[in-house]
């Protein structure tokens, strides 16, 4: 299967828009590379500003350009994308109502080798209890490059989440709609809900289960906010259990919006594959993901685990 | 039409009446530093600024721009929108209030016209007026975008990122004015975190540095024309204010006291007495 980081789907995505729409604009703390924004670089220089390492100048600086009608798109890792520029973003993009795309790079353990300084793993959470921020966490190359596309026509502020190694390519070209759920895999015994990296995982996770007989069903849950409440709630009408998988904190992320939701609308057992109050580490990031309880096997013993507790 | 000093000195002075009115109204607030700013929101609102306060648009496209980065000086800021037509001037009275568009610090949340930012959480209006500036600059616009800063806000890191921005980037339709009145809120800036030579510190990050009485509205008029004269020079422009806090109202000058507390009813008599106004209150 073809691999490609979810990065350049930014890159290219974001090439993309600077050739339809004139009022989107870059802006990057000198991670243009890592963040595979030189295309978009060379082709709109006037549209590109290097901003330096300055993340709280550019985050307030795209509000700016946002109050003037421009899109702006800011890129960095994840972690100075959020945690340190959080005070800009609450009062400058979000509560100002403001229509800044925040798009983060190197999200999660899977930045690997630089270590836990850099793989934030709040990030989710920091972002989607900001009133109106929209937080979006696509799966591959494909569904990172149409999202990147999908969020210049959203109206609002938006935060965008993706990672750096390269992954397998399992969705197809096309459309993103935010907020919309989308089915995987069928199944009847469990429902695994994934965002990002770790939806791969799942899927992986459910073929190794039925071969043991059991059938998973795996939705991937790109938009964590707006949560898609309804497909939520229809999954599970029949597993009856969940499984949730993400590249992030239990506390704040994907699991935590889930299990939200059942304890109002349908109580039900809940596994949750995520890190677990800790800091990451250098590694590869496989190994990382083995070590923090995120690989194939870690979501095939919550599905067992889940269902045992039906 | 362009005010005389004469008119002006009325609006300073019904600007002075609305602060303490508005801080007394709700027994909280900023009447300090708003005081001390009178004069130059004054004459940045009635005789500058190129805009349409009669139909707001949050882009102000071909209208200059003006963003308050020191947002706790709320009432000054409402009282300049209103008197020049943003909103009814009826409307300071609910300052603070529950369900106001006037809020503690200035919001777009409300829908408030004239207010194209939030602001309060000091250090980030320059970054976003380099934004709009920017802006303006791809739109091929030749208005101007002014930010107003307190110098106790000079502490935070951000505003040095944006003036190390501005100047690498020639963003030259930019004029920031520092309120330097040399006080926060727990004392003198001097003691608290002092600069030296503030002057110097812009010029060596290559700005165009010039100062002002603030307080002075014949130097305020002055000084503005002259920034604007500068601008599209290459460099961004950096307007060094000194003012004095509480400035019109004699028991509120000479300390940082004032800094966010309100007038009892006897004061609020007192400084109305001290300034009166043909204009009307709200």
């Amino acid at each position: 299967m073809e691999k490609k980081d979810t990065r350049s789907g930014f890159g290219d995505g974001l090439y993309e828009l600077g050739l339809k729409n004139k009022n989107v604009v870059g802006l990057c703390a000198d991670l243009t590379g890592s963040l595979k924004m030189n295309k978009f670089q060379d082709e709109f220089p006037d549209r590109f500003f290097q901003m330096g390492i300055a993340e709280a100048n550019m985050i307030s600086m795209a509000a700016g350009l946002a109050t003037a009608g421009k899109i702006p798109f800011t890129g960095t890792f994840a972690n100075f994308s959020t945690g340190r520029v959080y005070d800009q973003i609450r009062q400058s993009v979000a509560y100002s109502d403001k229509n800044v795309k925040i798009c983060a790079s190197h999200a999660g353990l899977t930045l690997g080798e630089d270590g836990a300084t850099h793989q934030i793993l709040e990030d989710i959470g920091l972002m989607k209890m900001l009133p109106g921020m929209t937080v979006i966490n696509p799966c591959d190359y494909n569904q990172t490059k149409a999202a990147t596309i999908a969020i210049a026509d959203h109206e609002g502020p938006v935060y965008l989440r993706f990672g750096r190694p390269k992954w397998p390519i399992f969705t197809e070209e096309g459309k993103f709609e935010i907020g919309k759920a989308l089915h995987m895999r069928s199944g009847t015994d469990v429902t695994i809900f994934a965002t990002g990296h770790l939806v791969w995982n799942s899927l992986e996770a459910a073929k190794a289960l039925a071969e043991e007989g059991i059938s998973a069903e795996v939705i991937n849950i790109h938009t964590i906010k707006p949560l898609d409440n309804k497909a939520i709630l229809d999954a599970v009408a029949e597993t009856k259990c969940v499984v949730t998988a993400e590249e992030h904190q239990m506390n704040g992320g994907l699991g935590d919006s889930i299990c939200q939701l059942l304890a109002r609308h349908t109580p039900l057992p809940v596994e949750m594959v995520a890190v677990n109050d800790s800091f990451g580490e250098s590694g590869t990031p496989m190994e990382l993901l083995e070590k923090y309880g995120l690989g194939i096997k870690d979501v095939v013993a919550a599905a067992k685990r889940a269902i045992a507790r039906k | 039409m362009k005010k005389s000093i004469a008119e002006l000195k009325d609006y300073v002075a019904q600007t002075r009446r609305d602060i303490v009115r508005m801080v007394h109204g709700v027994q909280s607030g900023h009447p300090g530093g708003s005081l001390g700013c009178a004069e130059f929101l004054t004459v940045l609102y009635q005789n500058v600024l190129r805009h349409s306060p009669d139909n707001f648009n949050m882009d102000a496209k071909d209208e200059d721009v003006f963003i308050l980065s020191n947002g706790h000086i709320s009432p000054v800021y409402y009282s300049a929108l209103a008197h020049s037509g943003y909103f009814p001037i009826s409307e300071l009275a609910t300052f603070r209030k529950i369900n106001t568009r006037l809020q503690g610090h200035p919001t777009t949340h409300e829908g408030l016209p004239g207010v194209r930012i939030a602001s309060g959480s000091l250090g980030q209006g320059l970054s976003v007026a380099c934004g709009i500036a920017q802006a303006k600059k791809l739109n091929k616009e030749d208005k101007l975008v002014y930010v107003l800063m307190g110098d106790g806000e000079l502490q935070e890191g951000q505003v040095w990122e944006a003036v190390m921005y501005a100047a690498h980037n020639k963003v030259d339709n930019l004029i920031a004015t520092v309120d330097v009145n040399g006080r926060q809120i727990d004392g003198d800036t001097k003691d608290i975190m002092g600069f030296t030579d503030l002057k110097s510190k812009f010029e060596a990050f290559n700005w165009n540095v010039i100062s002002m009485d603030g307080n002075n509205l014949e130097d305020v008029q002055d000084t503005l024309s002259k920034a604007g004269v500068l601008s599209g020079n290459g460099k961004p422009i950096c307007i060094l204010m000194n003012t004095e806090m509480g400035n019109g109202v004699d028991f509120m000058m000479g300390s940082h006291e004032w800094h966010g507390i309100a007038p009892n009813d006897e004061q609020l008599a007192n400084a109305l007495a001290q300034n009166p106004s043909e204009i009307g209150d709200y």
